[in-house]
């Protein structure tokens, strides 16, 4: 078909956690611009089945730029060169016709590789259970919207929950500090009135298992929230960091 | 653990440090560019060395002086400890990386303007703090007339290893007041009269420049300050005053004595 692009393609190649991986060079041709990053890395693989050679192993999941399990670090971006979207979202006719795409996994300690472009993104969820949760009792159903909520509060929490949790932010930063993931869950919930009782226990918990899954230091580079997919910002940050040293030097609530 | 040294351990604690550290050197740089300025008089250095005997003997400011000192080592150790970290989590780097996409180079490059910055220091102390504490400074005698302050007269006088020559009185008879004080004015012309001292500190300055720009807004976002009505205000302060306004006029000094030797000023 015309219009359709032939493409070069450096992917990382790695067996597995302890192989020390390297790069391998694939033909991507006859690629319809119309495409996604991800079905052309299908249309590759297909290649690859056929000729009985190990396909590249990626992350996705819905496909429509919700759940977060896409990831790949394409020409030295997370998620590739366009803003506020998830690779799977991102179409071929952002590149061009004969260009050389180099792709890589996510890079952190924190996130070792599982296979080529696949990375263990677990280390999100233990900072999750670490305390990014309200304990709600049992007992009758509360009425709804009992609880009285500015709307600019609301709508601050519910960007802050936008959050999907690919690890772009920490991808993107030259530290891989997961600051941006971390404070937009504390942010979410403290925020709201129902996540006032756990506030200062949650935030100190969660900075604690951040620090313990061997992320970096945040040095406020902002290329994290350039990088969101979600477009969260960096004021959640600041916010996570009024409540951490609130915590440490005014409250009762020690971890 | 205390709670004390748990916190400072933290990602978020030794960044505070960074922070608090940072901006008070930021603020030290104004009390310092204002002193300075005594450079440009044209009265042979007489406000100059009175200011930088104030400066070392007046005990609230020498008491500041130690926590300076120690601001810069901690602003350096912990940056250091910051960044080993930081490397560590991320040993594999990215084979291709577009940094400039998503961040300024001013904040990728601290470590560098930082680097350069603490050798500069180094020099710079060496020059001058150093030698006005330890090194064998001549003395210079100045005769201020009282009614025309615009007539000073300049003796230099030799090394002198007793402090108590340093006098600063009003002669009422003769209608002057006379000071006599260490010259450092000299030692700053003499290390300014030199082309690669020059370069060194308009280099210097430009690193600072970059340095600030990235380092005064973050100071304050490490803090937790970060709101609509006055962080613009943060940012332009920032930008202006800290790496732009005070680093010129910090250059400017070298290159106006400098050129001033040569009567071209």
């Amino acid at each position: 078909m015309s219009g359709n692009m032939n493409l070069t393609l450096k992917v990382w190649r790695q067996a597995n956690a302890s192989d020390k991986g390297g790069f391998v060079t694939y033909k991507a041709e006859n690629i319809s611009p119309d495409m996604s990053f991800l079905e052309m890395l299908d249309v590759v693989n297909e290649d690859l089945l056929k000729k009985g050679t190990d396909p590249i192993h990626f992350d996705h999941d819905c496909r429509e730029g919700i759940c977060g399990m896409c990831s790949l670090y394409i020409n030295g971006r997370p998620h590739g060169p366009k803003r506020a979207i998830t690779t799977c979202q991102l179409h071929m006719r952002s590149f061009k016709d004969g260009e050389t795409i180099t792709i890589e996994p996510w890079r952190a300690t924190a996130f070792p590789v599982i296979k080529d472009l696949a990375v263990d993104r677990s280390a999100f969820d233990r900072i999750q259970q670490a305390g990014g949760y309200v304990s709600v009792n049992t007992g009758g159903v509360p009425d709804a919207n009992e609880i009285a909520i500015p709307k600019v509060i609301a709508d601050e929490a519910f960007n802050s929950a936008t959050c999907i949790q690919c690890g772009a932010c920490v991808a993107a930063c030259k530290n891989a500090s997961a600051m941006l993931f971390v404070s937009a869950k504390v942010s979410q919930l403290a925020l709201l009135p129902q996540g006032q009782p756990e506030r200062y226990r949650r935030v100190q918990s969660m900075v604690a298992q951040m620090d313990a899954e061997g992320f970096g230091g945040c040095t406020n580079t902002g290329a994290c929230e350039i990088e969101c997919p979600k477009e969260i910002s960096m004021t959640n940050i600041n916010r996570m960091r009024r409540d951490f040293f609130t915590a440490k030097l005014f409250k009762e609530e020690e971890i | 653990m205390s709670s004390f040294t748990k916190t400072f351990s933290t990602t978020m604690g030794k960044k505070l440090i960074m922070s608090l550290t940072g901006l008070f050197l930021a603020l030290f740089l104004v009390v310092h560019l204002i002193g300075n300025l005594q450079l440009f008089k044209d009265d042979a250095g007489k406000a100059f060395n009175e200011y930088s005997y104030f400066m070392t003997h007046f005990l609230p400011i020498k008491i500041i002086s130690y926590v300076l000192y120690l601001s810069i080592v901690l602003h350096a150790l912990y940056a250091l400890f910051i960044t080993i970290r930081n490397n560590k989590a991320r040993p594999v780097g990215y084979a291709q990386y577009n940094g400039s996409a998503n961040s300024s180079w001013s904040s990728r490059n601290m470590g560098i303007l930082g680097t350069i910055l603490l050798i500069f220091i180094v020099i710079h102390m060496k020059s001058f703090w150093w030698e006005y504490h330890n090194g064998d400074l001549p003395y210079a005698r100045y005769e201020m007339s009282l009614s025309n302050p615009a007539d000073v007269t300049f003796t230099p006088l030799p090394f002198d290893g007793n402090p108590l020559v340093h006098s600063e009185y009003v002669d009422s008879q003769s209608g002057k007041e006379v000071v006599v004080a260490k010259d450092l004015y000299k030692i700053v012309v003499d290390a300014f009269g030199r082309l690669w001292y020059v370069i060194l500190y308009v280099l210097s300055m430009i690193a600072m420049g970059f340095h600030l720009y990235h380092g005064f807004q973050s100071g304050f976002q490490t803090l937790g300050f970060d709101h609509n009505k006055y962080f613009p205000a943060i940012k332009f302060l920032g930008l202006w005053v800290f790496s732009i306004i005070i680093p010129a006029l910090f250059a400017a000094m070298p290159i106006y004595i400098y050129l001033k030797q040569f009567g071209l000023i």
